[in-house]
This record gives structure tokens, C-alpha cells and sequence, in this order.
């Protein structure tokens, strides 16, 4: 009974990993067959090797992470920025609705403006450096994080509420051991969709302008017909962005156990 | 110490609350007026939406009244009472806070040290029969454990009244009956003063002192009876003639 048990749980892992494997060697089929089926020129579409090459020259000469660092710190900075002062805001709009009449227009706006349309404002008022990069990050990722910062703590039980009311909370005690810890499935959300958003919000800002970072390096190759130049810059930010959504996760798994449910 | 053994432990005069509801006014109680002495127990007993979770909110000071007025311990309640548990109609446990932690909330909110804390928790626990769940989550535990918690939970930190609002009003009907002499037990160990709402005849008999039955809405008194069935019951009570006396004299009030 136990054995079958782990050998059907073993079979399962096999599978996980099986079919994910064989959908990206189908991937890589699928392009060396375009490229020779339409004899598509190497300055179009390179060559899955072509790309693995790049990869590998611009990460010996350093090039790579060198660019990848920088947009990773913005993005972290920005991340934190942002998600801190939406949290901020989110709480004391979730307490107050006062408040949160009074700041709707501008919440409202917040989303409305299309962020990659003010990049360039920022780049012009704060410079080509890193802090325009990491604003354009905080704007992106503000709004998600505060809409569920707001639901997460309006959506605490008020029965709880009466019952830490009764037991004479203190306002922080309300905070910290009801407000946090049941507003916190719902602030890691919105971390999750800030992570990813952050990283577009990094890219954006490069592209407007910079002289280093990962948007940057895309820029370069895209001047220099270098396409697999590009393509290693856009892998390392789906890899940047899956390790940030992935840390989010494993946050979510460690501090949300209480959640699952037994099968 | 001064003798105050006639002065009740709450007084509850001429109690009126009206939800301001847009153009309607919504009145819940009009004109309560009861008393509790220190160690009774007291059931409430009447059809569902008759303001009976107002009256507790409103003794437990969580709901201000809009006419008249509550003494408990001799003061009168204005704001979260001090000295009050409260057990909810569900268990309202913190779902991320196991069994030990939930119940060792209203200590951790007082500031008692660990160590006190940890003592009274496992105290409370055993008296409730939940030893061994110590570390279970509340989504691991059933309807009738989960209310066990809340009970000790109410009770950790040493209340001298205990407001129970239906607690077993979701529970199946052979749980319900357990737990009611489990309540039973728990009650005759610790002799607090309580005052329960049930919509459940036999229950309020089989444990309390004093029944009072409730009106629709707005909520008034319609019959106080005593229930003069001899402690410490057990079971076997249920199926006495006086027993059944009495739970007509209650069907017929309720009507």
C-alpha cells in the first residue's frame, strides 16, 4: 500500500519534469525548422546555437551581469519603493473612507496614466541614471499593490475585529496580530504581479534612456543587427522575472501554510 | 470587602437599541430590563432575528444603546467591557494561529509573560478535552472542536461573565448535545456568570438557571422562567416530567 503509494507520487515527479522538457525541445524544433523551411537570414531570426553562443561570450566577458545587475537593482528599488508607499497608502485608505474618497481621483488617475507614457517626464526630470528607472518601477507596480493592500485589510472578518475590540487590542497590537497576518495572502499578491511588472517597468525606463541595464543592451543589438545580442537580453529578463515571481512564491509558501487545505 | 452579595453582576435597564437604517428606523430592543447575579447562568431564548446578538453586543459594550442603560460589576458599560469573553456564533478562530496560539490570544494581548501564559493555555486546553491538538490548525479541526477553542479561548483570561452567543447554533444535532454537557461540565468547574442565547428549548433547560424568553423584534421579555431541575444534571434529565413541563411552558411563550 505505502510502496504503490510513493511509486505513483515517484511517477507524478517524473512527469513534472517529462513534459516540460519535451515542449521546449519541440520549442527549439519548431525555430531550427522556420529558419531552414523559409531560409530566414541569421540577422532576422538566429539560430537557437547562434543565441547559445552569444550567451555564452557575453556571460565570459562579464557583459551580461554586469547589465543584468543594474536592472535588477533598479528593479529591487523599485519594487521596494513602490510596494512600500502602496502598502502605506493602501492601510490608511483601508482605515479611513474619508480618505479614501478624498484620494480616489488620483488613485484612479494612477492607473489610468499609462506608465510607459511618462517615462520619458522621468528620465527628463530625474536624468538617464538609475533613480528614473527605479521611479518608472514604483510607479508600475504601485497600483496593483495598493488595490490589494486595500482589499486585504478591508477584508478582515469583523467578527475578529469585535473580538480583538473586546480584548482591548491597542491599535497596533489590532495590526499585528490580526490586520497583517490576514491582510498578508492578498499583500503577497499583489508583490507577485509587482515582481513581474516591476521588471517591465525597468525595461521601459532603458529603453527611453540609459547607458547600461538590461532594455539598454536590447537597444544596442537591435542598432547593431545583432539579434541574438537581443535574444540573450530578453531570456535574462524572463529568467529575472520567473526568480523574482518564483521568491514570491516561496514566500507565500512558507508564511501562507495555514491556507492549504488537507487533502 | 465590602458584602455585595445582593447587588447583581450586570443590570440591564430599560434597554433600547434602533439601527439608523436610511429613512427607516430599524428597532431591535425596546425596553429590556433584567439583572444577572454573580455565578447564574441565564438563557435567552427566542425566535431567530429578534435582536438577541444586539442585546450581547450592546452588554458587551461593543455596540453603544441608544436608550438606557448597563451596569456590570456595578459600573456602567460604556466601550469593550473589561472582565467579558466572548464566545461567538461561530468559532471565530484566527485561522493562521493554531489551537495553543489561539487560545493564548487574549494573554498575549494582556502581555502576560510566556511562561504564565503557556500554563493557563494547557490548563485550558485539557479542560476543554483538546489535548494532543495542541499545534492543529483551525481548517484541520471540526465544527464542534473549533467552538471547544472559542470556549477557552473566552475563558483564558479569567472572565466574571461569560456572553455566549449561540454557540452550538451551527453544529449538527448529536455534537450539539455533547457539547451542551461539556459547556456543562466546563460551567460547574469554573462558576462563571453566564448568559447564553440559544433558539434551542432543550438546551437552555438542560443548562440553565433562568430562562428568558424574547419577543420578535423589537425585542422584549415575554415570560422569565426558572428552571428548577435539581444540579448537577445529567442526561437522564431530558426525559423527567418536569422536564417536559417546563419545555412546554417555553414552546408556548416562544408562539
Amino acid at each position: 500500500m505505502k510502496a504503490d503509494n510513493t511509486g505513483r507520487r515517484g511517477r507524478q515527479k517524473q512527469g513534472q519534469w517529462l513534459w516540460p522538457l519535451l515542449s521546449i525541445l519541440l520549442g527549439v524544433g519548431l525555430w531550427y525548422g522556420l529558419i531552414g523551411l523559409f531560409q530566414i537570414q541569421p540577422f532576422i531570426l538566429p539560430a537557437p546555437h547562434t543565441v547559445w553562443q552569444r550567451l555564452v561570450t557575453t556571460l565570459a566577458t562579464g557583459m551580461l551581469q554586469r547589465h543584468a545587475w543594474v536592472t535588477l537593482q533598479e528593479v529591487l528599488a523599485g519594487l521596494a519603493l513602490g510596494g512600500s508607499a502602496a502598502m502605506l497608502v493602501g492601510y490608511a485608505l483601508a482605515k479611513s473612507r474619508w480618505l479614501e474618497r478624498f484620494l480616489a481621483p488620483y488613485v484612479v488617475a494612477s492607473q489610468a496614466v499609462p506608465t510607459v507614457a511618462i517615462a520619458p517626464l522621468l528620465v527628463i526630470w530625474f536624468g538617464p541614471g538609475l533613480l528614473s528607472k527605479v521611479l518608472v518601477c514604483a510607479l508600475i507596480v504601485f497600483f496593483p499593490i495598493l488595490i490589494n493592500t486595500l482589499l486585504g485589510v478591508r477584508g478582515v472578518p469583523e467578527d475578529l475585529r469585535d473580538l480583538l475590540r473586546s480584548l482591548h487590542a491597542s491599535r497596533f497590537q489590532t495590526f499585528w496580530l490580526l490586520e497583517l497576518p490576514a491582510a498578508l495572502p492578498a499583500l503577497l499578491g499583489g508583490l507577485r504581479i509587482g515582481a513581474t511588472l516591476a521588471v517591465i517597468g525597468a525595461v521601459v525606463g532603458e529603453f527611453v534612456g540609459a547607458d547600461r541595464g538590461l532594455g539598454y543592451l536590447i537597444n544596442i543589438g537591435r542598432g547593431q543587427y545583432d539579434v541574438a545580442l537581443v535574444f540573450v537580453a530578453v531570456f535574462a529578463l524572463v529568467v529575472m522575472a520567473l526568480g523574482l515571481y518564483g521568491t514570491v512564491a516561496l514566500l507565500e509558501r512558507s508564511w501562507l501554510g495555514w491556507q492549504r487545505r488537507t487533502e | 470587602m465590602i458584602d455585595n452579595s445582593g447587588a447583581p453582576l450586570l443590570a440591564v435597564r430599560d434597554l433600547h437599541v434602533t439601527f439608523e437604517d436610511g429613512p427607516t428606523a430599524l428597532r431591535a430592543l425596546a425596553g429590556l430590563s433584567f439583572e444577572l447575579q454573580a455565578g447564574e447562568f441565564v438563557a435567552v431564548l427566542g425566535p431567530s432575528g429578534s435582536g438577541k446578538s444586539t442585546l450581547l453586543r450592546t452588554l458587551a459594550g461593543l455596540l453603544p444603546p441608544t436608550r438606557g442603560q448597563v451596569t456590570f460589576n456595578g459600573q456602567a458599560v460604556k466601550g469593550p467591557a473589561e472582565g467579558v469573553g466572548y464566545v461567538f456564533q461561530n468559532a471565530n478562530l484566527m485561522p493562521w494561529r493554531s489551537v495553543k496560539a489561539n487560545v493564548a490570544l487574549p494573554l498575549e494581548i494582556e502581555g502576560l509573560p510566556a511562561g504564565e501564559s503557556e500554563a493557563i493555555t494547557a490548563e485550558l486546553i485539557e479542560l476543554v478535552g483538546l489535548q494532543g491538538f495542541e499545534e492543529t490548525l483551525p481548517r484541520d479541526l471540526s465544527g464542534g472542536m473549533a467552538q471547544r477553542v472559542a470556549i477557552a479561548r473566552a475563558l483564558a483570561y479569567d472572565p466574571a461573565l461569560l456572553l455566549l452567543d449561540e454557540p452550538f447554533g451551527a453544529l449538527d444535532a448529536i455534537t450539539r448535545e455533547r457539547m451542551g454537557l461539556e459547556l456543562l461540565r466546563i460551567w460547574e468547574a469554573r462558576r462563571k456568570t453566564v448568559l447564553m442565547i440559544t433558539h434551542d428549548i432543550p438546551e437552555a433547560l438542560m443548562l440553565a438557571d433562568r430562562v428568558l424568553v424574547f419577543s420578535e423584534r423589537p425585542a422584549r421579555i415575554t415570560l422569565e422562567l426558572a428552571v428548577s431541575l435539581p444540579r448537577p444534571r445529567r442526561d437522564e434529565v431530558r426525559y423527567t416530567v418536569e422536564f417536559a413541563t417546563l419545555a412546554r411552558r417555553l414552546r408556548e411563550a416562544i408562539r
